[in-house]
């Protein structure tokens, strides 16, 4: 049976474990300010193909440490696709994709999520059988009770209550963050579409990653909980958190990211900042000539 | 009368169940308040279904005297816990994390054989030579030959779709039974590692070790102090039960024994990280594996630790009965019944799988032929020569009679009504609708750390 640990362990963290995103003493943005400002994403002409499809084209762009970062795009950008393709969900047919300067390319899902990058999904993919409480409590890496023998013998599995101790606290902590705490007991698949997504976005983070790749997390969420999640968003990244965000809605990536990648046709179009954006030519012919 | 078997079921249900079951007799309110307390332990829910099985048995065979009664229930308990056990190995793979196996069978051929290829002599006086060891290394043995040939099997398929690995796991269980019966492969084993299978005569087993408890090198009339002091009590000597019955009543404590630690193995399996993570894998794997989980490898294990359990359970069944051989003992069906149990009690509830086994072999596999025999006994009446012939003397009491005769084919009749009716009225089973917490402490909202629970 091999570690559990082996994939975390050749990456020491920024943010120590226990780090709950919403304590304010924080450790994180002190680290965050220690280390030099380095590149927790890099994609290099990144080529996807399915047959004869081209879905992603070369594409380039780097993502900067504790910032939000919007890609956005028309429909059959590619942006969906970038995602699976840095997340290992999809091999891409060429380039490269480093995550701190250490290339993850074509590595499986769940390496690339142990070194601390995750993603959620476009559609949101609770799991409806499990309770709130234990789609979150599935999440943090390298718990010891994953080990079966860990699970099962009498001596060894009081370790494993005590983590799930820790655990159990920390997804309460996360849950009242993103004010879902009073559906901890319901089932995953009782919960509206937004609270999904909050559900989604509280998973990925009891897994402390440093880069969080968001999937439309705003899409058919209703305004109040958009305006939540927002804050929900901004307030993380404040404590050291990355994001990079895919969105529909060029208002919410105009107004909320500091950095914008522009993608059309399986290519970066243009980057920059929303001003920059708004006034791109190719930009806005890339829009107004296809279906926004 | 001769819907009983289909009552007795519902009646059994009613226990875990009472508001699945209006369509028959509902009970009192104050019967149904009593039902609601025992259904929230689950060692309540196995034992009144226990009782309810007695009750039914006794009810049945009591004209018989006391040794068909006793009889009766040490068989229907036996039988019940063996599918219990079976399906407990079952609900690891499919309950638990949606393994679809279904090659249960060949599983458990593995152990029972493998067990008895290592245990039997090596000169022995009839059938196929074996290694001579101590029957726990034959034990270990096939539990380990299990994981491993589930594991080798099992590799490729794992990575695929569910439906590849049922293909592969139904095709690789007629493979191991059709082996085991070739005389070819009985002639090759015995020529080169002076083991054999026996071929299509298949193997007698190892003497029972409970056996030797009571008597003596296992014969009847010499028996030990423990022997003497149950007989002299409970057998020929006092209350008047068969010596033999009591010997099949000390193996039917030892499955109970090996049941409450398969259920306390999976409980603990199951109430861990690990086991939300099968959880997960059954809901989603895609999202399991962006979370940083090895979705493979913890499928392989958990294939192995099944495969394991279902070695163990096919040794503790089939070990005990004397004589293996691959047909029919080890045909598909016996998988197809062990998911029956596993859908009566509800797919991933382990207690459900308990329950479900008990329900299966009581009232579905065993009941109806011991029912069906004690009514045809009742009627007057020759059997018609055929279904049509029944049909068109319009006489009831010779339809029944005929019915009655040919209870094994109805039992199938039974068996998918039974499971129409769960799928329709209950699909979750007669314990799914529970939530069973996958995780080492309790996720109530007590559990929240403000909320003034302390004692976790």
């Amino acid at each position: 049976m091999s570690s559990p640990d082996a994939g975390a362990g050749a990456n020491p963290e920024a943010k120590p474990p226990e780090e709950l995103p919403e304590t304010d003493d924080s450790p994180i943005e002190e680290a965050a300010q220690s280390t030099p400002p380095g590149l927790p994403l890099r994609v290099d002409g990144l080529v996807k193909r399915f047959g004869g499809v081209t879905a992603v084209d070369g594409a380039s762009f780097e993502v900067e440490e504790g910032s939000l970062t919007g890609l956005i795009g028309p429909n059959g950008a590619g942006k969906s696709t970038t995602f699976d393709c840095i997340t290992g969900v999809h091999d891409p047919t060429a380039g490269h994709v480093y995550f701190k300067d250490e290339e993850i390319t074509g590595l499986e899902p769940h390496r690339i999520a142990r070194k601390g990058l995750v993603r959620t999904f476009q559609i949101a993919r609770e799991l409806g059988e499990m309770t709130v409480l234990e789609n979150l409590m599935l999440a943090p890496k390298g718990q010891r009770g994953e080990s079966a023998i860990r699970a099962v013998t009498p001596g060894l599995r009081g370790a494993v209550v005590e983590e799930e101790l820790d655990i159990r606290e920390r997804a309460w902590e996360t849950l009242e963050f993103f004010e879902i705490d009073h559906l901890a007991t319901e089932h995953a698949a009782n919960l509206s579409g937004g609270q999904r997504k909050l559900l989604e976005m509280a998973r990925a983070l009891m897994t402390d990653p440093e880069v969080v790749l968001l999937d439309e997390p705003l899409a058919g969420v209703n305004p109040t909980l958009e305006e939540k999640l927002l804050d929900r968003i901004h307030e993380l990244r404040g404590e050291g958190y990355t994001f990079l965000l895919v969105e529909h809605d060029m208002d919410v990536i105009m107004n909320n990211c500091e950095h914008i990648i522009v993608m059309h046709q399986g290519r970066v179009l243009a980057e920059g900042t929303a001003a920059e954006i708004r006034n791109d030519e190719r930009v806005i012919e890339a829009y107004l000539g296809e279906d926004v | 009368m001769s819907d009983e078997p289909a009552t007795g079921g519902s009646g059994a249900g009613e226990d875990a169940a009472p508001d699945s079951a209006e369509a028959d007799a509902s009970p009192d309110s104050a019967a149904r308040v009593l039902l609601d307390a025992i259904q929230r332990s689950d060692l309540g829910v196995v034992l009144v279904t226990l009782g309810v099985i007695y009750v039914a048995a006794a009810l049945v065979t009591f004209p018989d005297g006391l040794n068909s009664v006793v009889g009766l229930m040490q068989t229907l308990t036996f039988l019940g816990l063996v599918y219990a056990l079976s399906a407990l190995a079952l609900n690891l793979h499919w309950g638990y994390t949606g393994l679809f196996n279904i090659g249960v069978a060949g599983f458990m051929a593995i152990g029972v054989y493998t067990m008895g290829v290592v245990v039997r002599p090596p000169d022995p006086a009839f059938g196929p030579p074996g290694l001579g060891l101590p029957l726990p290394v034959g034990i270990v043995a096939g539990m380990a030959l299990s994981a491993l040939v589930g594991l080798f099997a099992a590799l490729p398929a794992l990575r695929l779709r569910a439906d590849y690995l049922a293909i592969v796991t139904l095709g690789l269980s007629e493979i191991i039974r059709l082996t085991l019966q070739s005389s070819t492969v009985d002639t090759f084993l015995r020529e080169t590692f002076a083991v054999g299978t026996g071929g299509g005569r298949g193997m007698g087993m190892p003497d029972n070790p409970v056996r030797a408890l009571f008597l003596v090198d296992g014969r009847a009339g010499n028996p030990t102090a423990l022997g003497d002091a149950v007989f002299g009590t409970l057998g020929e000597g006092g209350v008047g039960i068969s010596n033999n019955i009591l010997v099949g009543w000390g193996y039917v404590l030892v499955l109970a024994a090996f049941l409450l630690g398969f259920y306390v193995f999976l409980e603990r399996l199951g109430r861990s990280p690990f086991g939300r993570t099968l959880k997960a894998i059954r809901e989603d794997e895609l999202v399991a594996d962006s979370l940083g989980k090895n979705v493979d490898l913890i499928k392989i294990k958990v294939f192995a630790i099944g495969c394991a359990l279902m070695g163990l359970a096919g040794i503790l069944w089939f070990g005990s009965q004397g004589n293996v051989s691959p047909t029919p003992q080890f045909m598909p069906l016996l998988t197809f019944y062990i998911f029956v149990a596993v859908i009566i009690g509800g797919a991933g509830s382990n207690a459900g799988s308990v329950v479900g086994g008990i329900v299966f072999a009581a009232v579905l596999f065993e009941g109806p032929r011991r029912l069906g025999a004690v009514v045809r006994d009742t009627i007057d009446a020759s059997t018609p020569p055929s279904f049509a012939d029944a049909v068109a003397s319009l006489d009831p009491v010779a339809f029944l009679a005929y019915a009655t005769d040919n209870v094994a084919p109805l039992q199938f009749v039974f068996l998918g009504l039974a499971l129409i009716f769960i799928m329709h009225r209950r699909p979750e089973g007669l314990l799914g609708h529970r939530i069973e917490t996958a995780a080492a402490v309790d996720l109530s909202a007590d559990s929240r750390p403000d909320g003034g629970d302390s004692d976790e």
